[in-house]
């Protein structure tokens, strides 16, 4: 078991966002989160994440058999957890290629291992470029400075290549996306699945799942995951909309 | 003071013209009429110099002895090619050559020297860009001022590689000192200089240093001011520029230490056209003191002026900005920028903040903006999530918000000295360091910074 | 036809002070000057308590011993407080108590300005508190507030009927000690408003006071004070207009606000004083100290100016953030002709954790007029987590006009931002051209122009004073461009 979320409740400024979810990823698996808007899909990847704004008012998150309560936000990121930005903070001044190098060292330093020289770092970062279709001049850049928003989401992409995190939580990664841009970020999860990691795929449409098909789709609503099935529920989500499921939890 | 001057006037006036000596007293009279600033003052509110006037200082009148000079005036920056030029305790350090002539015109040296030989071209500009009839130190200074640089770059002369000025104070007593520089560069001319402020020891000094720069039509000064000096030391620098039409000036004000340090930077656009771009970084800690003022005199039209002040207050650090732009009737189609930027590390540090433009002219485009707070919490979760450890996620944000300023730096060696001074003054590693003039880093001890921020 | 639409644009383009007509009514005045005996005579006439009278005489000896400050941007002719008549007040025939009873000279006035005194006619929702020059002559509504335990009353008559209220709040946001003129105010003040919301009430409709200057050689000093208790609600809004005369006269006000937990308040002022003419002969002298302090947790307290009128403005309407949580705003919008100087602005000064403030300002020069935001935003050490943001923008219309920026910023704690961004332009030749090319005359677009730049301002006044505040944008601005 890679992530097990037992009834979670979470809140912000006394409110609260999280009532009770629970959900359990296992290696190898893609699951998708879907769910109208304000129920909390992006609360759930920030709590997840270890952001200090959101209290953990009960329950627990365990990853790979610890307890992320005691860690902090890195603590967690090296650990192998990655977030997926639905809206990445610009950070000038802080080029792509310095950003990487520390991020990278800092976690092979936690894990025991030797950082990566100037040289060994170019050519890790040259490969996990071309993997994920990212064309040079980007990593000259600070971090998401003046970047549209398609390139945005392709760096996160590119960050989760470089960094390989055992669990990829995307938040909302297809949102302001053109066709060709969502078939590069879908493309560069698809390459990076891999027996021994797991992605937990946030989505308001089931347009991205055409492009990463998920083995499990959750539906979140009003703070709680109240509908898990296989593939075909995202599709009859798209069919008759979330009124359904609003319908249904009224019943 | 008064008696001072008059007990040793022989002394003061030895190197003037007739014209100079009139300029003397005519500035003494200014400044016993002004006084030394108080906090009523409104240029001075923030800035209190009680405390630094009541140490005893020494006023020292008559040159003295040079130190080795070797030993005092070395630049350990790598590969970093300047013409040194070096004062000690307000004297410029003449190894017996009080004023260089080079091959293509270019003459530098003591401006005391400077007066006697070629009284005609001092006189021409010497106190015509300072203010001596209203600003106090400034009067001081022509009143007592007797030595300084002298810097002359005639027409159509690019000045071959970066001149360097290291000023230096080392003495056993408190000194008081007064030293004036003149920079002329000719028309269509080129001069960079970096001017680096230091003290060599603990010892309390009060230092009020007037320079006079006259960059001349169409031509380039790229000016840096490094300072870097004890807590115990009080730095007065009033600089004013003249630009000519079409002249363009890049000055950095890099302040890394001192006790309390106060620019006056006063810019006054003599023609049209002309560019000026003035930077400032300072990082000041413990109860440091740094009060930047800046005046720009947009006084003809199609002139662009740019400036950008960041800081970052540590402890008890206080930080002061107090930008005015004026733009006159007719200067139109001027263009200027104004922009104060603080991060505050303490509930102890403290800013003010007064970015204050001045407009008589409907055709412009003017802008400031001033920011003061802590890095911002957005950014610092991005870096951690990616696994970046928060002081080094701290330490990356901070880099950054300095290097807008230092990446302005065009001498690429003199640049990566000052980035690494910088990791180093954020880790609060570096205090003054007695190896070196510079208080850089000794070869043997190469900088060792937690996260390589090298560029790749 | 042709002449009747020629007629019509040049009324519409002269761009006169519409509100510059004299009302003939009797009048009693104090003697002119100012000593001792001259605010007995005014706290006589008023018949006041002892209490009030001892704060005046103490204002005054203060105000001797002060000096009119000179640090604003501004030019300002010497004030001779000897040639001043200090109190002026129209001749009553009787006691009022009904609207009948008010001369019907003034009520023609008041209707002449566009504000009905008459309850039936009366602005939808608005309570109207009527000054002419230092007394107020009616209050509209003040039964109907009375039910909620409002007091929405003349100061005069809070003097008589509140006592113990005026001497608990008067003088506690701003001592005579503040400043010049609010010495000079605290010892001569003649009339005002005076309100107050109990605990937990929502005043229903909104309470203004609308100031005439009608008397030649006089000057208004009137105060205001608003109390809204815990978790109270009222907007206010202020008025103003003055005769068109060729001397300046002196307007020298306060206006205090005290906002306790919860509550909240918004104060929007057109301020439309005659301004002078084109060559700057007359208009008045506006030196005003506005102060609200946001006492208890989680009030707020907002300021919405726009300033067309006077011929000299002065003054910052601030805000005391001393309670956690409290917010503090201003929204300015001052426009400037012909001879008009501005130097206003605000302060901000964050002593509460948690406090907020926004400040908007939009300044817009025209003519010869100097026009300048002062404004500080001081962050104390225990103001933690505290937040400012301020955009004080300039427009410049014309090559003869100035507008100045002058921010101060303080900050002692590290937890607290503070924005400042500003602008100066002018105004954009694209802008103009595209409207001109669909039509619309030079006036005409920069006043659309205008209204568009400042309705960031515009749309935080109550609506009643909203339109009223755009058309005078305009007119203010007209014979700016030739």
């Amino acid at each position: 078991m890679l992530l097990s979320i037992q009834n979670l409740h979470a809140s912000i400024n006394g409110k609260e966002i999280l009532k009770g979810v629970n959900l359990e990823v296992n290696k190898g698996e893609v699951h998708a989160i879907m769910g109208p808007n304000g129920t909390g899909k992006s609360t759930l990847a920030s709590v997840i994440a270890g952001r200090e704004v959101f209290d953990v008012t009960a329950g627990e998150i365990l990853f790979k058999g610890t307890n992320l309560q005691k860690l902090s936000v890195e603590e967690r990121a090296r650990e192998g957890i990655f977030l997926g930005f639905q809206y990445p903070v610009e950070i000038p001044g802080v080029s792509i290629t310095n950003f990487m190098r520390t991020a990278v060292n800092e976690i092979r330093k936690y894990k025991g291992l030797d950082p990566l020289s100037g040289g060994e770092f170019i050519r890790f970062m040259e490969e996990r470029k071309k993997l994920v279709e990212i064309t040079s001049n980007l990593t000259n850049r600070s971090v998401n400075e003046g970047f549209s928003g398609g390139e945005k989401k392709k760096n996160e992409i590119f960050q989760m290549a470089m960094l390989e995190p055992a669990l990829a939580i995307l938040d909302e990664t297809d949102s302001g996306l053109d066709i060709d841009a969502l078939r590069i970020v879908a493309n560069g999860v698809n390459k990076l699945r891999r027996p021994d990691n797991a992605f937990v795929v946030i989505t308001h449409y089931q347009r991205l799942l055409d492009y990463i098909i998920p083995d499990f789709v959750h539906v979140l609503f009003q703070g709680r995951i109240v509908k898990s099935g296989g593939k075909d529920l995202a599709l009859e989500l798209e069919e008759k909309g979330y009124d359904w499921i609003k319908k249904e939890q009224e019943a | 003071m008064v008696q001072l001057f008059s007990r040793h006037r022989q002394q003061i006036v030895s190197c003037d013209t007739p014209g100079m000596s009139t300029l003397r007293d005519q500035a003494l009279e200014s400044f016993l009429k002004l006084g030394f600033p108080n906090t009523k003052m409104e240029a001075w509110r923030q800035t209190d110099l009680t405390e630094c006037l009541a140490r005893g200082y020494d006023y020292p009148v008559e040159r003295m002895p040079e130190e080795d000079t070797q030993k005092v005036f070395r630049c350990n920056i790598p590969h970093l090619d300047t013409a040194i030029i070096g004062q000690l305790n307000g004297w410029y350090v003449s190894k017996d050559v009080p004023l260089m002539e080079l091959g293509n015109g270019i003459i530098m040296g003591s401006l005391a020297e400077a007066k006697k030989k070629y009284p005609e071209l001092v006189e021409q500009y010497y106190g015509t860009v300072a203010d001596s009839t209203s600003e106090a130190f400034t009067a001081l200074n022509t009143a007592f001022a007797q030595d300084g640089v002298f810097i002359y770059v005639p027409d159509n002369v690019q000045s071959p590689k970066p001149v360097q000025l290291i000023n230096v104070i080392q003495h056993d007593e408190n000194l008081f000192l007064q030293s004036r520089n003149l920079i002329v560069v000719g028309k269509n001319a080129r001069l960079s200089l970096v001017h680096c402020d230091d003290s060599y020891n603990h010892q309390a000094s009060f230092s009020n240093i007037v320079s006079e720069i006259v960059i001349g039509d169409n031509a380039f000064m790229d000016h840096y001011k490094l300072q870097n000096l004890n807590n115990s030391s009080t730095l007065i620098t009033t600089t004013c520029f003249r630009l000519g039409a079409a002249a363009s000036l890049e000055s950095h004000y890099l302040s890394l230490n001192g006790g309390l340090l106060r620019n006056n930077i006063r810019l006054h656009f003599n023609g049209p056209h002309g560019i000026a771009n003035i930077y400032g970084i300072y990082l000041m800690d413990g109860k440091q003191h740094i009060d930047n003022q800046v005046f720009i005199d947009h006084a003809h039209p199609h002139c662009t002026s740019n400036e950008m002040f960041k800081g970052i207050l540590d402890e008890h650090a206080r930080g002061v900005f107090n930008g005015h732009v004026l733009v006159r009737k007719d200067a139109i189609k001027t263009d200027a920028r104004q922009s104060n930027r603080n991060i505050l590390l303490t509930d102890t540090a403290k800013v003010n903040s007064k970015p204050f433009l001045e407009i008589y002219n409907d055709d412009v485009k003017c802008s400031h903006g001033s920011t003061t707070g802590q890095l911002d919490n957005e950014a610092m979760f991005y870096l951690r999530q990616r696994g970046i450890g928060e002081d080094s996620a701290r330490m990356l944000l901070m880099f950054a918000f300095a290097d807008e300023v230092v990446g302005k730096i065009a001498i690429p060696q003199l640049r990566q000295r000052i980035e690494d001074m910088i990791k180093k003054r954020l880790q609060g590693e570096l205090q003054i360091c007695e190896a070196c003039v510079l208080h850089c880093s000794t070869p043997e001890q190469p900088v060792e910074f937690y996260i390589d921020l090298s560029k790749i | 036809m042709e002449s009747d639409s020629n007629k019509i644009i040049d009324e519409v383009t002269r761009g006169d002070y519409k509100y510059g007509f004299v009302t003939e009514i009797e009048t009693e005045f104090a003697p002119i000057g100012l000593c001792e005996d001259t605010i007995r005579y005014i706290s006589d006439k008023k018949r006041e308590p002892g209490f009030m009278l001892e704060f005046r005489l103490k204002a005054y000896r203060h105000w001797l011993t002060m000096k009119q400050p000179d640090w604003a941007h501004l030019s300002i002719d010497p004030i001779n407080f000897q040639d001043i008549i200090f109190y002026a007040a129209p001749k009553k025939k009787k006691d009022l108590s009904s609207l009948d009873e008010v001369d019907p000279e003034l009520l023609a006035t008041f209707n002449k300005l566009g504000i009905s005194l008459d309850e039936q006619k009366k602005l939808s929702g608005v309570a109207v508190d009527a000054v002419i020059d230092s007394v107020s002559v009616k209050t509209t509504f003040t039964e109907t507030l009375a039910k909620y335990g409002i007091i929405f009353c003349s100061f005069s008559e809070a003097v008589q009927n509140h006592p113990d209220l005026v001497k608990q709040y008067m003088g506690s946001v701003v001592p005579y000690t503040d400043n010049y003129f609010a010495a000079l105010n605290s010892a001569v003040f003649s009339d005002g408003s005076f309100c107050f919301i109990p605990k937990g009430v929502h005043c229903p409709v909104e309470l203004s006071t609308y100031f005439r200057i009608n008397a030649a050689n006089t000057g208004q000093f009137e105060r205001t004070l608003i109390v809204a208790e815990e978790g109270a609600y009222v907007s206010y809004m202020e008025g103003c207009t003055a005769p068109q005369r060729d001397e300046n006269q002196l307007h020298a006000a306060i206006v205090e606000i005290v906002a306790m937990k919860d509550a909240s308040v918004k104060y929007s002022t057109v301020q439309n004083w005659y301004p002078g003419d084109k060559n700057g002969v007359g208009g008045i002298y506006n030196f005003v100290t506005k102060r609200g302090i946001c006492k208890g947790s989680n009030s707020k307290i907002s300021w919405t100016q726009v300033e067309t009128g006077s011929a000299i403005t002065w003054k910052y309407p601030s805000c005391i953030l001393m309670g956690d949580n409290s917010v503090g705003e201003f929204y300015s919008v001052a426009v400037t002709n012909n001879q008009q100087q501005a130097d206003t602005g605000t302060k901000m000064m964050h002593l509460g954790k948690n406090t907020k403030s926004t400040i908007v300002s939009k300044g817009i020069s025209a003519g010869k007029s100097q026009n300048s935001y002062r404004g500080l935003v001081r962050v104390s050490k225990n103001a933690t987590n505290s937040r400012n943001y301020s955009q004080c923008d300039s427009l410049l219309l014309g090559s003869l006009c100035g507008a100045h920026t002058w921010p101060y910023i303080q900050v002692e704690n590290k937890s607290s931002i503070v924005e400042h961004e500003a602008t100066t332009s002018k105004i954009s030749e694209d802008q103009l051209f595209y409207c001109q090319q669909r039509g619309i005359d030079m006036e005409s677009a920069i006043g659309l122009i205008v209204n568009g730049y400042a309705k960031e301002v515009l749309r935080q006044l109550p609506m009643e004073f909203a339109v009223e505040a755009q058309k005078l944008l305009s007119i203010s601005l007209e014979g700016s461009v030739g």
